[in-house]
């Protein structure tokens, strides 16, 4: 019988309650980018996947995900309710702790994951097709996903992929779910001539509480108070470090000014890099990952998204999605045993076989999440429509989808 | 009667306000807006969101005087609003038709001040 560890066992409940704070989080970050019009419907949609996944991840979600495997690609249902799920450890995924607080933990990601996407379609999306899409997507996308990367006999954790985590089953998969949400539903009237962010102090706290919970979705992804987890802590906040400073200054050397917006985007890019490396580089390599990160992020938002002109309003698909696959490639290069004996060693570390599987499993994780998302927005657009009218989208959604007013500006 | 609109920076609307004051004329209602002048504003940048001539903030101040009252406003608004840099402002003079003092109902000049 497996042995209760108090330490460890204390340490994740703190980082499952660190996780879910990174929802409001999202929320604030969110929220201060879009339109004054808009900033209650984009935290009403995080809310309402606070509630409504945390149903559907203790009802289905959790055992497609975490439960007995069916042939790698999915859990059985056996463990749907949470039966035979309750303070026993789980030897298999997190033999220290309850097995219950493990379903916790990983039950904060799932209500995460589907948030990231409303970057993409923020400010024109019917709160009823989002409810409807969000809680689809978890089921037949994320449940799926998560089970191959983390599930006992999910195939690309047999196949050997690193992600210590969730940078593909997290940040690729809601990156690519938005650049598809991004092409259905078409551009934001307007676009590209749209106000700019109305209140970038929300964006800034938001950032800041997504980088503090982000040390629960690392550090936490130890499942354990050890010597690894403490090591994730440190890279997380190097990749962030490194990666803000990254983006500060390619914007100062091109010309313009260091700006807040651009110096939290980058270290949001750089903690969604560090995500499936964090577990597995040391210091010098986050720090590496880190300001690559905000490079490369920097260019996708900035110089790509504007090339090919679509309208991703938040940047989901330019900070997660892009993040999120040079991440896992990264992976492939700075992993060293050395750091933790369970993963592998990289190209740096003498090893291109890692970066194989790497690669395999960003393509997969990145063609499933967009192919079956592209379809699932196209099903609900039939069905009850993705967008609200021209008249409603000028109006504003917190007037027309939530009967509110954020601001009280005269009276 | 007259009616005054003035847009300044809003960094001189202390200095305003006790230029008004020195002239006796404590009555004003002031504002937020925006604005530009012939420069057509600053560029400011939101990662792949550009904007180029952009509106700066301002402050109007809203004065209704009697006719002796406005020169002496017009000069105190200047004085406190003078930097001798671009973007100082302006000073408008309407014509004022009527004016009520709402609690007395009295109207006029004796309402103005």
């Amino acid at each position: 019988m497996a042995q209760i560890d108090t330490g460890d066992t204390a340490w994740m409940i703190v980082a499952t309650a660190l996780v879910m704070l990174m929802t409001p989080g999202l929320a604030f970050f969110y929220g201060g980018l879009v339109r004054r019009k808009n900033v209650l419907s984009v935290m009403m949609q995080c809310f309402m996947l606070l509630g409504v996944m945390s149903i559907q991840w203790v009802l289905c979600g959790y055992t497609l995900a975490f439960g007995p495997d069916q042939g790698g690609f999915i859990g059985d249902f056996s463990w749907a309710a949470l039966t035979g799920v309750g303070a026993e450890p789980n030897a298999d995924y997190a033999g220290t702790i309850p097995h219950t607080l493990f379903m916790l933990f990983q039950m904060m990601f799932a209500v995460l994951t589907p948030a990231l996407i409303i970057g993409a379609f923020a400010e024109r999306m019917k709160f009823s097709a989002f409810v409807l899409f969000s809680v689809l997507w978890a089921t037949i996308v994320y449940d799926p996903m998560a089970h191959w990367v983390w599930g006992v006999g999910g195939w690309l954790r047999e196949l050997g992929a690193l992600d210590f985590a969730g940078g593909t089953v997290v940040h690729i998969n809601a990156g690519m779910a938005a650049l598809a949400a991004a092409l259905v539903i078409g551009k934001r009237k307007g676009y590209p001539d749209i106000s700019p962010p109305h209140n970038l102090p929300f964006a800034i706290l938001g950032a800041a509480l997504l980088w503090f919970g982000w040390f629960g979705f690392n550090a936490g992804s130890a499942l354990g108070a050890n010597g690894l987890s403490v090591s994730a802590f440190l890279t997380t906040q190097l990749g962030a470090a490194s990666a803000a400073v990254a983006w500060a200054v390619v914007e100062w050397v091109k010309g313009k000014r260091p700006t807040a917006l651009g110096t939290i985007s980058g270290a949001v890019a750089g903690l969604v890099a560090i995500t499936p490396a964090s577990g597995f580089v040391t210091p010098l390599g986050a720090l590496g990952i880190g300001a690559l990160a905000g490079l490369v992020c920097y260019l996708a938002v900035v110089i790509v998204k504007g090339k090919l002109g679509y309208d991703d309003s938040l940047d989901a698909f330019g900070v997660h999605g892009v993040g999120g696959m040079l991440g896992a490639l990264l992976t492939g290069f700075w992993a060293t045993t050395v750091i933790n004996p369970a993963g592998a060693d990289g190209v740096f570390h003498g090893n291109g076989k890692l970066l194989l599987w790497q690669f395999v499993a960003l393509v997969v994780c990145a063609a499933y999440s967009f192919v079956l998302s592209f379809g699932l927005l196209k099903l609900i657009d039939k069905v009850v429509g993705l967008r609200v009218t021209e008249e409603k989208e000028g109006i504003g959604l917190d007037l027309t989808q939530h009967s509110e007013s954020a601001y009280t500006l005269v009276g | 009667m007259k009616y005054i609109i003035a847009v300044i920076q809003p960094d001189r609307l202390d200095e305003v306000m006790a230029a008004l004051e020195e002239e006796e004329v404590n009555l004003i209602t002031v504002s937020d807006v925006m604005g530009r002048g012939r420069q057509k504003g600053v560029a400011e940048v939101y990662r792949s969101h550009v904007e180029r001539g952009g509106l700066l903030r301002k402050v109007k101040i809203e004065v209704a005087v009697n006719d002796s009252f406005l020169q002496p406003t017009v000069d105190a608004i200047a004085r406190g609003a003078r930097t001798g840099h671009i973007g100082d402002g302006k000073i408008f003079v309407f014509d004022l038709e009527e004016c009520v003092r709402i609690r007395t109902g009295e109207t006029g000049c004796v309402a103005i001040g």
